[in-house]
């Protein structure tokens, strides 16, 4: 069931008139409610009035993630805090956390291209729905929720972890959907098979799974181990969280909710637009937000755009599977992870700067983080317990700045490799 | 005696050790007593060296992690319960050891290193039990 056929069936000409009425809109809110913003556009010479139609897009300025940390909290907000009914927020793990305001409207609108992706997906409203994503300020656990209870079929609010109980609600209520990560998926099934439970008697259909890169070899273990076909939701809170984009039943690329937020892909290094059908970093506006507008969200995500008519009869453009970042983010069992985090950690701890290289494994289905550390005169001690302690204390802080354990490996001195240029921080090992 | 014992850093892999001992041999220093503390991913190889300062210094040229640290050697008759007196004199004494090895060169002697928590208070206890050491009539102090 296509849920909005005149929107995701439309024609290129006519959902580029969509576009360009609702971008024309939003640049004239956005610069006057946001003076950051103005002030980029007045540096380039650029007025609302300039901005005709969305083939005018790329001359508008980037919106990076600086930008939201810089307006901590509110301050990239275009109405007043009586309009904003709910909000959001990333981790923050990297600093402040990124807020994101949204109002009566936008939630209605979520939770449209919420509905839209779930059928798309293959679900229709007499499924029953487990919702097994963090609900909370992480936007994965309501925006399901709402988009489930938009499509009228049944939600059950579940929330991430408590595995046990995921599966005895599976088998007592009969859930046909199961909405989480790629890798508590591949958990549920590792606890099914311990308890001696077979997939195939649970009632389970669909599995709609994003948050974290996950890869085609990942998507057939997961249809096998659980019996269903596992879709792939992208979103990021900056937009809208899950639904700026998902898979159809074909499994042949994400399409994205355009007529609410446009994707151009550009060269990460020169920041121009790439030709089409090209690989480069994705980049968002969102042309229907009111409560966080936002133009030109460089998302740092690589991915290339397919602008051929689906098999399944949408028009809208498709994304396909992320395949990697144009900076150096990690994402570890679903917490973003930059190596400066880790370095500056281990640079509190020390006069000297140390150096450093990151490893990520998977082992089975987790992924481990081993940071290796030289060390340095300073830190040896020719006593085996101290040494350790050293260890442990670095493991320690790591975890309470990032939040996720980590491996720790003392290695010699000068062993890491040394660059001229950028340094090589990160061995990413897992097969994604 | 107190004594410089050289400590060495080393991850666990192969010839790592093999390259400490050719630097060492290359600057003509001669290892008298050497010992491994191991965990599952790196060791420390503490030594007994002809020049401990020279040892350093070349070990570094080289970018190893050294330290230098103050150890005890003790001699003790070559004969069984000699460590066991030592050691019962330093407990009682209320030495801390921190870690310690030790070598038998001679048929009559053995040498033991001594790590202890204070060097002061170690040397203390075996001068003023030195009476109880003796063995031919030798010192037990090296």
């Amino acid at each position: 069931m296509i849920w909005n056929k005149k929107i995701e069936c439309a024609s290129r000409d006519e959902m580029a008139a969509i576009q360009s009425e609702r971008l024309l809109s939003t640049v004239k809110r956005i610069y006057h409610n946001i003076p950051s913003y103005r002030a980029k556009m007045q540096e380039k010479g650029i007025l609302p009035g300039d901005i005709k139609s969305v083939e005018n897009l790329k001359d508008l300025p980037f919106t990076n993630k600086t930008d939201l940390r810089d307006n901590y909290p509110f301050g990239m907000f275009t109405v007043p805090m009586s309009e904003i009914v709910r909000l959001h927020a990333s981790s923050g793990t990297t600093g402040k956390p990124t807020v994101v305001g949204y109002t009566r409207n936008d939630l209605q609108m979520w939770a449209e291209v919420v509905t839209r992706s779930l059928c798309m997906a293959g679900v229709h409203k007499n499924d029953i729905v487990q919702v097994a994503y963090g609900y909370g300020l992480f936007t994965g656990g309501l925006g399901l929720h709402y988009g489930t209870e938009n499509l009228g079929a049944t939600v059950i609010p579940i929330s991430g972890g408590n595995t046990k109980k995921q599966i005895q609600l599976m088998q007592d209520f009969g859930s046909s959907v199961i909405a989480c990560t790629p890798s508590y998926a591949l958990f549920l099934s590792e606890a099914l098979q311990e308890m001696g439970i077979d997939p195939e008697s649970l009632n389970l259909r669909v599995g709609i799974f994003g948050a974290e890169p996950w890869s085609e070899n990942m998507r057939k273990e997961i249809e096998a181990k659980l019996k269903i076909k596992a879709i792939d939701i992208y979103g990021l809170s900056e937009i809208v969280g899950p639904g700026v984009s998902c898979e159809c039943t074909h499994q042949a690329g994400m399409h994205v909710n355009e007529d609410h937020f446009i994707p151009e892909i550009i060269d990460p290094e020169n920041l121009q637009p790439v030709q089409p059908g090209e690989i480069g970093e994705l980049v968002f506006s969102t042309v229907s937000k009111e409560g966080i507008p936002i133009l030109r969200y460089r998302t740092r995500d690589l991915t290339r755009l397919i602008y051929d008519k689906c098999e399944c009869g949408r028009t809208l453009v498709r994304m396909e599977k992320c395949m990697g970042r144009s900076d150096d983010m990690l994402i570890i069992r679903g917490v973003n992870v930059f190596p400066s985090q880790i370095e500056s950690v281990l640079l509190e701890m020390s006069e000297t700067e140390p150096h450093y290289l990151l490893i990520v494994e998977r082992q089975g289905t987790l992924d481990i983080l081993k940071i290796m550390v030289e060390v340095q005169e300073q830190f040896f001690s020719d006593e085996v317990r101290e040494l350790e302690a050293l260890r442990k204390k670095i493991r320690n802080n790591i975890q309470s700045t990032l939040g996720i354990s980590v491996d720790v490996k003392l290695v010699e001195p000068k062993t890491i490799e040394r660059t001229a240029g950028k340094a090589k921080r990160v061995i990413d090992n897992r097969k994604i | 005696m107190i004594t410089k014992q050289v400590s060495v850093f080393l991850e666990n892999k192969s010839g790592r050790l093999n390259e400490v001992t050719q630097i060492l041999s290359d600057a003509e220093i001669n290892i008298s007593a050497f010992t491994i503390a191991d965990t599952s991913d790196f060791g420390i190889l503490r030594l007994i060296v002809s020049d401990p300062e020279k040892a350093c210094e070349v070990l570094k040229q080289n970018q190893f992690s050294v330290k230098t640290t103050e150890v005890v050697l003790a001699k003790t008759p070559n004969q069984p319960g000699s460590l066991s007196k030592l050691l019962k004199v330093l407990s009682e004494g209320g030495s801390f050891i921190e870690y310690m090895y030790a070598f038998s060169m001679e048929q009559d002697s053995a040498t033991i290193v001594i790590r202890p928590a204070s060097i002061k208070k170690c040397m203390e206890i075996l001068q003023s039990n030195k009476d109880n050491f003796l063995f031919q009539e030798g010192e037990f102090l090296l």
